[in-house]
Parts: C-alpha cells; sequence; structure tokens
C-alpha cells in the first residue's frame, strides 16, 4: 500500500520536474534579456538535477548541479553582468524563425513517433537499476582510464587555448595603442 | 505511457529546443546557453538510457559531457569577450564580416 503510494508520488514528482524544466527552456526562447533567459536555464539544470536525484543517480545530480549550475552558469552570469551590452531595442529573433520553427516540429515529432514506436512498453518496471558513486567510480577508473586521462589533456589544452586568446586580445591593444 | 518514452521524449523535447535557441535568437551569449540546453537533453537521454541497461557506460559519458561542456564555456566566453570589445555589441549580425 505504502510502496504504491510511494511509487505514485515518485512518478508524480517526476512528470512536475519534467513539465517545470519544459516549461524553462520554453521560455529560454522567449525572454529578451540574457540575465533572464541564464536565469530559466538555471531552472531547468536544477529541476534536470531534481530528476536525475529521482532516477536514483544521485552522483551525477550532485554534478549537476556543482558543475553546470555552481560553475558553468556561474561564469555566465559573471560574464552579463560585466559586459553589461543592453540587447538593444530591435528584433529579438533572426530571419530564420518560421524555418526554424518547422525544423523544432519537424525534429520533435520525428523522434518522438520514433521513441513512441521503437521502446517495448514496461521494460523498466523493476524501477531501474540504480547505480552508486562506488560502483561508478571502480568502472571509470578501471575500464575507463584512457578516458579519464584524455578528459586531463583537453582540459589542459583548453586553458592554453584560453591563454592564447587573452595574449590575442592583448595584442591587439597593444597595437590599437600604438596605432 | 512507459516512464523512459516520458524521459526520452523530455530529452527531445529540450535538445529541439536549445537548437531552435541556437536557429532562433541573435544574441550570442543567449545562444551559447541554448547549446547549453541541447547538452542538457543530450545528458538526460543519457541517464535514461543507463538507468535502463544497469550499466555505468552512460554515467561515464555524462561525466565526459561535463567536462567537455566547461571546456567549451571556458573556451566560447573569452572568445565572446573579444568579438563584443571589438564590435560593441551582441547582435549575431555585427558579426556577418566573420564569414570570410
Amino acid at each position: 500500500m505504502i510502496e504504491t503510494l510511494l511509487q505514485s508520488l515518485d512518478t508524480l514528482l517526476l512528470l512536475l520536474f519534467g513539465v517545470c524544466a519544459l516549461v524553462a527552456a520554453a521560455l529560454m526562447i522567449v525572454l529578451r534579456q540574457p540575465m533572464r533567459v541564464a536565469m530559466a536555464l538555471i531552472s531547468t539544470m536544477v529541476f534536470l538535477g531534481g530528476i536525475y536525484g529521482l532516477l536514483g543517480v544521485h552522483f551525477i545530480a550532485a554534478f549537476q548541479v556543482l558543475i553546470y549550475v555552481g560553475a558553468v552558469m556561474v561564469f555566465m552570469v559573471y560574464v552579463i553582468m560585466l559586459l553589461e551590452v543592453r540587447e538593444s531595442e530591435g528584433r529579438r529573433y533572426s530571419g530564420l524563425l518560421l524555418p526554424g520553427l518547422a525544423g523544432f516540429v519537424l525534429l520533435v515529432g520525428a523522434i518522438g513517433v520514433s521513441v513512441w514506436r521503437s521502446l517495448p512498453p514496461h521494460h523498466d518496471s523493476a524501477g531501474g537499476a540504480a547505480f552508486g558513486i562506488s560502483k561508478f567510480s571502480i568502472s571509470f577508473l578501471n575500464d575507463y582510464w584512457l578516458h579519464f586521462e584524455l578528459t586531463s589533456v583537453l582540459l589542459l589544452a583548453a586553458v592554453v587555448a584560453a591563454l592564447a586568446v587573452i595574449r590575442v586580445s592583448r595584442r591587439a591593444d597593444e597595437a590599437r595603442r600604438r596605432g | 505511457m512507459d516512464r523512459t518514452q516520458l524521459l526520452l521524449g523530455l530529452a527531445v523535447a529540450l535538445f529541439s529546443l536549445g537548437l531552435l535557441g541556437v536557429i532562433v535568437r541573435r544574441n550570442v551569449l543567449v545562444m551559447l546557453m541554448c547549446m547549453e540546453l541541447m547538452l542538457n537533453g543530450v545528458i538526460l537521454s543519457l541517464v535514461t538510457f543507463a538507468q535502463q541497461t544497469a550499466t555505468t557506460v552512460g554515467a561515464v559519458l555524462v561525466f565526459l559531457i561535463f567536462v567537455v561542456a566547461t571546456a567549451e564555456i571556458a573556451l566560447a566566453i573569452p572568445i565572446v569577450l573579444l568579438l563584443v570589445r571589438e564590435k560593441r555589441t551582441l547582435d549575431l549580425a555585427a558579426y556577418s564580416d566573420l564569414k570570410g
């Protein structure tokens, strides 16, 4: 009895978080100011973190909130405040609005229908096997150690590239001062 | 409707909304954020498949996507800063001379 109640509560929360994430994502397209768009994206990410928590992958939920909301979006909000470029009162959308909307409807329709048809119903009636951080870490550092090392190389390359971009801007500044 | 189908539908909708934003919006920062939304849709589908098959491969891929997204933002933001200092606007139409 209680188990069924909890299961239905679980599904209800999942639906609620899903609808909220979808609404916030749609607001991202509609809102004009970049700061409001950033806030909508942050709420989408937090709702998705809630969905991951409900699915039982708690460490991905923590990563989502820590890395995405805590690092990436804080950086983005900081840049929006730093730039202080007010969006002009001109058009919000580019000339590709109608083709973009048509492509959106086609994409959602095509993939949605194929998802609807292809998956066998009630496949995960066991509620899905949740796996914890220990299983993930053991598998990650044993089977996928090469990928782990490659990510560190990628991060190093990103740091070097960011430094190179800053150097380019410095050189441009100096040239402007001289010229 | 199955739970997996529901989550996959949500992932598709998030990805498509992100793609729509990248195509339709004119603000460079908003376009960057829409790309993040697309990545979030992909992550949701990966988590759903990992949950369905009870393997850790999906979670490893999600971790890699987190790293790639962080590197992407760390690189894209300085480039946007440079462009804005040059053109004094965030409007994409001002950057059309980058076409080459």
